[in-house]
């Protein structure tokens, strides 16, 4: 299994992001006020100020919007990978997310610009967090 | 020309010869930069009483820098946003002077890069200092600075359906114009360039020959990792009427930060925001421009820059390249990196003062590439990621 960084504690405005993670659950936040969507993880709305903000549960269904493919990472963590693919992917619901994607068979070949892609949960050798990447839908 | 406001004027400049430059320190390669470039603008080590200051390593900013210099300045700046930093401090220093805060600026830079062997591309940037609330949502995922690039480059073939033989062209270009330039050639045979290719004019078949890195980046698409530094002088209008070279004037400036948004286009970059600021503010526009000293961490970082700029439409790099436009024997406006670039000649880390030197340079009539009658030159520096958080500063000058 790879052994992946983990997120680290304590950290306020990402911690109940993983803790869905944690229930195989990929949350978002959205603006009582303003309905913006927001994303990555804080305490405010990017587009009007607020503190009032709730979180939604995603599909978990997106679209790659970028991608690529790594061939070369000093970091140990990484080094088992072989060429992995770092990507951003836009959720259904309107978030993008930073990630990887799996489940191919050459992520050089086999990754383009809007396709279709799905979360999983990719348990860890160490740690308590399994972490969201996306696979083809 | 004749209506633009000449606040401040670059008076002096000195670029570290070395790339190198094993024994020396960060601080040692800023002190040597500024005498020099104090000696190249006929000033005295006395005379500076403003300080900029990137904050870049082991320089504690300007307060630390202060107290190594042995100085103390009117105005003290540390603004960090990453290899633009110098662009946003040439705009701080003009506004600055403009007020009667200071007279003599000094901005420096110093860092010994390649020889920590600091693997600044493919180093991952993951799990390092206090838990954040941008890390924790990156760190498990292996993002390398490359990529981060890469990723750009990636959407904007899909986009623009942009050919690999633009972003090629520019490293093709650069090379010829570093080929040029002594420092530059020195720079490639001691960063040992020959092992991979020769140390020689490179195409675009040799580009897209070259290994990739973090797809679809190659290795001649990345720029070098270097020690190095310089320094510069940016002084009031009645300094500059007694200063030892002809004084190159700030004509305009623009700063301007992006970042990841939801639904955003990671082909933009800030210098769509900064650069329609600086050109109004010097009431010119890019066509007019013959110097344009663009960053080049990566070839994307430039090809997406002289779009934001202006020099042409967003997407169509393409065909603006074509023909070696962007050579400094091509007649047509404007010519682009004519030290060799961060590709070829000189990155430790943050270009963004080297886009500067080379501007003056070239206003001076003093570049190796040397573009006849050049007059208006703009720096446009990129810092941190592009396709993430990253930061523009467009800086527009003219000669006197």
């Amino acid at each position: 299994m790879p052994n992946r960084p983990q997120p680290r504690f304590p950290e306020p405005n990402t911690e109940p992001y993983w803790e869905g993670v944690k229930q195989r659950e990929l949350r978002y936040q959205s603006c009582n006020l303003c309905d913006a969507v927001v994303f990555t993880p804080r305490l405010h709305c990017t587009e009007c100020g607020t503190d009032d903000m709730e979180w939604r549960t995603s599909t978990g269904e997106g679209t790659v919007y970028t991608y690529s493919v790594v061939r070369q990472n000093r970091n140990p963590r990484f080094a088992d990978l072989g060429a992995y693919a770092v990507a951003y992917v836009d959720l259904d619901e309107g978030f993008r997310v930073f990630t990887n994607i799996v489940g191919v068979d050459d992520p050089t070949q086999d990754i383009e610009c809007g396709m279709r892609v799905r979360v999983a949960f990719e348990e860890q050798d160490e740690g308590e967090y399994p972490i969201p990447v996306f696979e083809p839908a | 020309m004749a209506t633009q406001e000449r606040l401040a004027a670059i008076a002096g400049i000195h670029e570290y010869p070395l790339r190198v430059a094993p024994g020396v320190s960060a601080m040692q390669i800023k002190v040597e930069s500024i005498r020099a470039a104090l000696e190249d603008a006929g000033l005295a080590w006395s005379d500076v009483d403003g300080l900029y200051d990137c904050d870049e390593g082991e320089g504690g900013g300007g307060l630390g820098m202060a107290a190594y210099l042995g100085i103390n300045p009117t105005v003290t700046d540390t603004t960090q946003v990453g290899g633009s930093a110098f662009e946003f401090q040439t705009a701080h220093a003009l506004r600055d002077i403009a007020a009667g805060a200071c007279n003599v600026a000094v901005l420096s830079y110093g860092s010994t890069s390649h020889s920590d062997r600091r693997a600044i591309g493919t180093g991952g940037m993951t799990g390092q200092g206090p838990a954040n609330w941008q890390g924790n949502m990156e760190d498990p995922y292996g993002l390398t600075l490359i990529s981060g690039y890469a990723m750009v480059k990636m959407r904007h073939m899909h986009d623009y359906g942009t050919p690999e033989e633009a972003f090629a062209e520019l490293s093709v270009v650069t090379r010829a114009h570093a080929m040029r330039n002594p420092e530059a050639v020195k720079a490639m045979v001691d960063l040992e360039f020959g092992a991979v290719h020769p140390v020689s004019e490179i195409t675009i078949d040799d580009v897209l020959d070259s290994r990739v890195i973090a797809d679809p980046l190659h290795l001649l698409e990345c720029c070098m990792v270097s020690d190095g530094g310089g320094a510069l002088v940016i002084v009031s209008p009645e300094v500059a009427q007694d200063i030892a070279k002809p004084p190159v004037w700030i004509i305009g400036t623009g700063e301007a930060t992006k970042y990841r948004e939801n639904g955003g286009d990671i082909t933009t970059t800030a210098g769509a925001q900064s650069a329609p600021i600086a050109f109004g503010q010097a009431g010119i526009t890019a066509e007019e421009i013959d110097i344009a000293m663009i960053y080049d961490s990566f070839s994307i970082t430039t090809a997406t820059c002289i779009e934001d700029l202006g020099f042409c439409g967003k997407g169509e790099i393409g065909d603006f390249v074509q023909g070696g436009r962007l050579r400094f024997d091509n007649p047509l406006k404007p010519t682009l990196n004519t030290d060799g670039g961060g590709l070829s000649s000189n990155h430790p880390g943050m270009r963004g003062l080297f886009l500067l030197l080379e501007s003056v340079r070239q206003l001076r009539g003093e570049s190796t590439s040397q573009v006849d009658g050049a007059s208006l030159a703009v720096a446009h520096g990129n810092g941190g990621t592009l396709g993430g958080s990253h930061s523009g500063g467009t800086v527009i000058l003219a000669r006197d």
